[in-house]
Protein backbone atom coordinates (compact mmCIF):
# COMPACT_ATOMS: atom_id res chain seq x y z
CA UNK A 1 0.00 0.00 0.00
CA UNK A 2 1.55 3.29 -1.07
CA UNK A 3 1.82 6.07 1.47
CA UNK A 4 1.38 9.55 0.09
CA UNK A 5 2.35 12.65 2.03
CA UNK A 6 -0.02 15.62 1.85
CA UNK A 7 2.54 17.43 -0.25
CA UNK A 8 2.78 14.55 -2.72
CA UNK A 9 -0.98 14.20 -2.99
CA UNK A 10 -1.55 17.89 -3.54
CA UNK A 11 1.36 18.22 -5.94
CA UNK A 12 0.24 15.37 -8.16
CA UNK A 13 -3.40 16.48 -8.20
CA UNK A 14 -2.32 20.04 -8.86
CA UNK A 15 -0.06 19.17 -11.75
CA UNK A 16 -2.72 17.05 -13.43
CA UNK A 17 -5.47 19.62 -12.92
CA UNK A 18 -3.39 22.15 -14.84
CA UNK A 19 -2.47 19.86 -17.72
CA UNK A 20 -4.23 20.19 -21.06
CA UNK A 21 -4.51 16.50 -21.94
CA UNK A 22 -5.15 17.35 -25.59
CA UNK A 23 -1.74 19.02 -25.77
CA UNK A 24 0.38 17.08 -23.31
CA UNK A 25 -0.83 13.63 -24.36
CA UNK A 26 0.17 13.91 -28.02
CA UNK A 27 3.46 15.61 -27.15
CA UNK A 28 4.39 12.89 -24.68
CA UNK A 29 3.69 9.91 -26.91
CA UNK A 30 5.31 11.60 -29.90
CA UNK A 31 8.42 12.35 -27.86
CA UNK A 32 8.59 8.73 -26.70
CA UNK A 33 8.34 7.41 -30.28
CA UNK A 34 11.05 9.85 -31.40
CA UNK A 35 13.49 9.57 -28.51
CA UNK A 36 13.08 5.80 -28.10
CA UNK A 37 12.27 4.66 -31.63
CA UNK A 38 12.03 1.01 -30.71
CA UNK A 39 8.76 1.81 -28.96
CA UNK A 40 7.30 2.20 -32.44
CA UNK A 41 7.10 -1.57 -32.58
CA UNK A 42 3.76 -1.40 -30.78
CA UNK A 43 2.20 1.00 -33.25
CA UNK A 44 2.62 -0.79 -36.57
CA UNK A 45 -0.87 0.20 -37.67
CA UNK A 46 -0.45 3.90 -36.91
CA UNK A 47 0.68 4.77 -40.43
CA UNK A 48 3.48 7.24 -41.03
CA UNK A 49 6.06 7.21 -38.23
CA UNK A 50 9.05 7.66 -40.53
CA UNK A 51 10.50 10.79 -38.99
CA UNK A 52 9.98 13.22 -36.16
CA UNK A 53 7.81 15.55 -38.23
CA UNK A 54 5.57 12.69 -39.33
CA UNK A 55 5.24 11.41 -35.78
CA UNK A 56 4.41 14.82 -34.36
CA UNK A 57 1.74 15.33 -37.02
CA UNK A 58 0.26 11.84 -36.86
CA UNK A 59 -3.40 11.98 -35.72
CA UNK A 60 -3.40 8.41 -34.39
CA UNK A 61 -0.42 9.23 -32.19
CA UNK A 62 -2.21 12.32 -30.94
CA UNK A 63 -5.40 10.42 -30.18
CA UNK A 64 -3.57 7.69 -28.34
CA UNK A 65 -1.56 10.19 -26.36
CA UNK A 66 -4.80 11.73 -25.13
CA UNK A 67 -6.13 8.28 -24.20
CA UNK A 68 -3.02 7.63 -22.12
CA UNK A 69 -3.34 10.93 -20.24
CA UNK A 70 -6.98 10.24 -19.39
CA UNK A 71 -5.91 6.86 -18.10
CA UNK A 72 -3.28 8.45 -15.89
CA UNK A 73 -5.94 10.80 -14.62
CA UNK A 74 -7.86 7.76 -13.39
CA UNK A 75 -4.84 6.81 -11.36
CA UNK A 76 -4.67 10.34 -9.94
CA UNK A 77 -8.31 10.07 -8.92
CA UNK A 78 -7.64 6.69 -7.27
CA UNK A 79 -4.25 7.36 -5.75
CA UNK A 80 -4.84 5.08 -2.81
CA UNK A 81 -5.44 2.04 -4.94
CA UNK A 82 -3.70 2.42 -8.24
CA UNK A 83 -2.85 -1.25 -8.18
CA UNK A 84 -6.45 -2.41 -8.45
CA UNK A 85 -7.50 0.52 -10.62
CA UNK A 86 -4.95 -0.64 -13.17
CA UNK A 87 -5.40 -4.41 -12.85
CA UNK A 88 -7.38 -4.72 -16.08
CA UNK A 89 -5.04 -2.37 -17.94
CA UNK A 90 -2.13 -4.47 -16.79
CA UNK A 91 -3.71 -7.63 -18.15
CA UNK A 92 -4.44 -5.80 -21.41
CA UNK A 93 -0.84 -4.64 -21.82
CA UNK A 94 0.47 -8.11 -21.04
CA UNK A 95 -1.97 -10.48 -22.70
CA UNK A 96 -3.24 -8.53 -25.64
CA UNK A 97 -0.72 -5.80 -26.43
CA UNK A 98 2.40 -7.74 -25.33
CA UNK A 99 4.22 -4.57 -24.29
CA UNK A 100 7.61 -5.02 -22.63
CA UNK A 101 7.15 -3.33 -19.23
CA UNK A 102 10.54 -1.62 -19.62
CA UNK A 103 8.79 0.67 -22.06
CA UNK A 104 6.54 2.09 -19.35
CA UNK A 105 9.52 3.85 -17.79
CA UNK A 106 10.43 5.38 -21.12
CA UNK A 107 6.98 6.91 -21.53
CA UNK A 108 7.04 8.04 -17.89
CA UNK A 109 10.34 9.85 -18.46
CA UNK A 110 8.94 11.58 -21.54
CA UNK A 111 5.88 12.73 -19.59
CA UNK A 112 8.16 14.14 -16.88
CA UNK A 113 10.07 16.08 -19.51
CA UNK A 114 6.93 17.42 -21.21
CA UNK A 115 5.48 18.50 -17.86
CA UNK A 116 8.82 20.10 -16.98
CA UNK A 117 8.79 22.02 -20.26
CA UNK A 118 5.27 23.29 -19.56
CA UNK A 119 5.87 24.27 -15.96
CA UNK A 120 9.39 25.66 -16.29
CA UNK A 121 10.95 26.78 -13.03
CA UNK A 122 7.72 25.98 -11.18
CA UNK A 123 8.60 22.30 -11.59
CA UNK A 124 10.88 22.15 -8.56
CA UNK A 125 12.97 19.18 -7.46
CA UNK A 126 10.42 18.38 -4.76
CA UNK A 127 7.60 18.38 -7.28
CA UNK A 128 9.63 16.23 -9.64
CA UNK A 129 10.21 13.75 -6.82
CA UNK A 130 6.48 13.51 -6.10
CA UNK A 131 5.60 13.25 -9.77
CA UNK A 132 8.16 10.54 -10.42
CA UNK A 133 7.00 8.62 -7.35
CA UNK A 134 3.47 8.66 -8.75
CA UNK A 135 4.70 7.48 -12.15
CA UNK A 136 6.75 4.73 -10.49
CA UNK A 137 3.60 3.44 -8.79
CA UNK A 138 1.71 3.59 -12.09
CA UNK A 139 4.50 1.72 -13.87
CA UNK A 140 4.65 -0.90 -11.17
CA UNK A 141 0.86 -1.39 -11.24
CA UNK A 142 0.88 -1.74 -15.01
CA UNK A 143 3.51 -4.45 -14.78
CA UNK A 144 1.88 -6.34 -11.99
CA UNK A 145 -0.31 -8.77 -13.91
CA UNK A 146 2.44 -9.93 -16.24
CA UNK A 147 3.40 -13.57 -15.90
CA UNK B 1 26.02 1.27 -26.46
CA UNK B 2 25.58 3.94 -29.08
CA UNK B 3 27.52 5.68 -31.83
CA UNK B 4 26.76 9.31 -32.34
CA UNK B 5 25.78 10.12 -35.91
CA UNK B 6 26.94 13.29 -37.63
CA UNK B 7 23.43 14.64 -37.09
CA UNK B 8 23.61 13.83 -33.37
CA UNK B 9 26.95 15.60 -32.99
CA UNK B 10 25.80 18.67 -34.94
CA UNK B 11 22.58 18.82 -32.95
CA UNK B 12 24.40 18.57 -29.62
CA UNK B 13 26.97 21.18 -30.59
CA UNK B 14 24.32 23.58 -31.85
CA UNK B 15 22.15 23.16 -28.75
CA UNK B 16 25.19 23.50 -26.46
CA UNK B 17 26.10 26.76 -28.20
CA UNK B 18 22.62 28.04 -27.34
CA UNK B 19 22.60 26.97 -23.71
CA UNK B 20 26.22 27.02 -22.52
CA UNK B 21 25.81 30.60 -21.35
CA UNK B 22 23.60 29.21 -18.59
CA UNK B 23 25.82 26.21 -17.86
CA UNK B 24 26.25 27.14 -14.20
CA UNK B 25 22.54 27.45 -13.64
CA UNK B 26 21.85 24.19 -15.47
CA UNK B 27 24.47 22.28 -13.51
CA UNK B 28 23.42 23.65 -10.16
CA UNK B 29 19.75 22.85 -10.76
CA UNK B 30 20.53 19.36 -12.13
CA UNK B 31 22.67 18.35 -9.14
CA UNK B 32 20.25 19.90 -6.64
CA UNK B 33 17.35 18.13 -8.30
CA UNK B 34 19.21 14.82 -8.30
CA UNK B 35 19.81 14.99 -4.54
CA UNK B 36 16.11 15.65 -3.93
CA UNK B 37 14.55 13.27 -6.45
CA UNK B 38 17.04 10.45 -5.91
CA UNK B 39 18.04 10.70 -2.23
CA UNK B 40 20.32 7.68 -2.53
CA UNK B 41 22.73 9.89 -4.48
CA UNK B 42 23.36 11.87 -1.32
CA UNK B 43 25.47 8.97 -0.08
CA UNK B 44 28.30 10.25 -2.27
CA UNK B 45 28.27 13.62 -0.56
CA UNK B 46 28.24 12.67 3.10
CA UNK B 47 31.32 14.84 3.47
CA UNK B 48 29.23 17.93 2.80
CA UNK B 49 27.72 19.42 5.94
CA UNK B 50 25.04 21.16 3.94
CA UNK B 51 23.38 19.07 1.23
CA UNK B 52 20.49 21.45 0.63
CA UNK B 53 19.87 22.55 -2.98
CA UNK B 54 21.20 26.05 -2.48
CA UNK B 55 24.29 25.20 -0.49
CA UNK B 56 27.64 26.44 -1.82
CA UNK B 57 28.94 22.86 -2.12
CA UNK B 58 26.01 21.75 -4.28
CA UNK B 59 26.26 24.84 -6.48
CA UNK B 60 29.99 24.41 -6.91
CA UNK B 61 29.55 20.78 -7.81
CA UNK B 62 26.91 21.62 -10.39
CA UNK B 63 29.38 23.96 -12.05
CA UNK B 64 32.09 21.30 -11.99
CA UNK B 65 29.81 18.76 -13.64
CA UNK B 66 28.73 21.16 -16.39
CA UNK B 67 32.35 22.10 -17.11
CA UNK B 68 32.90 18.38 -17.64
CA UNK B 69 29.92 18.20 -19.99
CA UNK B 70 31.24 21.20 -21.91
CA UNK B 71 34.59 19.45 -22.22
CA UNK B 72 32.80 16.39 -23.54
CA UNK B 73 31.01 18.46 -26.19
CA UNK B 74 34.37 19.81 -27.33
CA UNK B 75 35.76 16.28 -27.49
CA UNK B 76 32.64 14.76 -28.99
CA UNK B 77 34.57 13.06 -31.78
CA UNK B 78 36.52 10.86 -29.38
CA UNK B 79 34.91 10.78 -25.97
CA UNK B 80 36.81 7.71 -24.82
CA UNK B 81 40.20 9.37 -25.28
CA UNK B 82 39.00 12.84 -24.37
CA UNK B 83 37.46 11.81 -21.04
CA UNK B 84 40.13 9.26 -20.07
CA UNK B 85 41.43 11.18 -17.06
CA UNK B 86 37.91 11.97 -15.89
CA UNK B 87 37.15 8.28 -16.17
CA UNK B 88 40.14 7.44 -14.00
CA UNK B 89 38.94 9.97 -11.46
CA UNK B 90 35.44 8.45 -11.29
CA UNK B 91 36.76 4.88 -11.31
CA UNK B 92 39.57 4.99 -8.79
CA UNK B 93 38.97 8.01 -6.61
CA UNK B 94 35.26 8.78 -6.63
CA UNK B 95 34.04 5.24 -7.35
CA UNK B 96 30.60 6.40 -8.36
CA UNK B 97 28.35 3.51 -9.36
CA UNK B 98 27.73 4.05 -13.10
CA UNK B 99 23.98 3.64 -12.58
CA UNK B 100 24.10 7.16 -11.19
CA UNK B 101 25.30 8.60 -14.50
CA UNK B 102 21.91 7.72 -15.94
CA UNK B 103 20.20 9.40 -13.01
CA UNK B 104 22.15 12.65 -13.39
CA UNK B 105 21.64 12.56 -17.17
CA UNK B 106 17.88 12.39 -16.64
CA UNK B 107 18.03 15.37 -14.27
CA UNK B 108 20.05 17.35 -16.81
CA UNK B 109 17.41 16.62 -19.45
CA UNK B 110 14.60 17.72 -17.11
CA UNK B 111 16.43 20.99 -16.40
CA UNK B 112 16.92 21.56 -20.13
CA UNK B 113 13.17 21.11 -20.56
CA UNK B 114 12.34 23.61 -17.81
CA UNK B 115 14.83 26.21 -18.99
CA UNK B 116 14.63 25.81 -22.77
CA UNK B 117 11.16 24.41 -23.53
CA UNK B 118 11.17 25.66 -27.12
CA UNK B 119 14.71 24.66 -28.02
CA UNK B 120 14.58 21.25 -26.32
CA UNK B 121 12.59 19.64 -29.11
CA UNK B 122 12.20 15.86 -29.41
CA UNK B 123 15.03 15.83 -31.99
CA UNK B 124 17.36 17.67 -29.63
CA UNK B 125 16.19 15.42 -26.80
CA UNK B 126 17.14 12.20 -28.60
CA UNK B 127 20.58 13.47 -29.65
CA UNK B 128 21.33 14.87 -26.21
CA UNK B 129 20.13 11.65 -24.54
CA UNK B 130 22.45 9.63 -26.79
CA UNK B 131 25.30 12.05 -26.11
CA UNK B 132 24.91 11.84 -22.33
CA UNK B 133 24.76 8.04 -22.59
CA UNK B 134 28.02 8.13 -24.56
CA UNK B 135 29.59 10.38 -21.95
CA UNK B 136 28.49 7.96 -19.24
CA UNK B 137 30.02 5.09 -21.18
CA UNK B 138 33.30 6.95 -21.64
CA UNK B 139 33.32 7.77 -17.93
CA UNK B 140 32.85 4.07 -17.13
CA UNK B 141 35.78 3.00 -19.33
CA UNK B 142 38.37 2.65 -16.61
CA UNK B 143 36.16 1.00 -14.02
CA UNK B 144 37.18 -2.56 -14.75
Amino acid sequence: MVEWTDFERTTIQDIFSKLDFEVVGPKTLARCLIVYPWTQRYFGNFGNLYNATAIMGNPMVAKHGITILHSLDRAVKNMDDIRNTYAELSVLHSEKLHVDPSNFNLLADCLTIVVAAHMGKAFTGEMQAAFQKFLAVVVSSLGRQYH
Amino acid sequence: MTTLSVKDKDTVKAFWAQVSGKAEEIGTDAVARMLVVYPQTKTYFSHWKDQSPNSPAVRKHGVTVMLGIGEAVAKIDDLKAGLASLSELHAFTLRVDPANFKILSHCILVVMATMFPNEFTPEVHVSLDKFLASVALALSEKYR
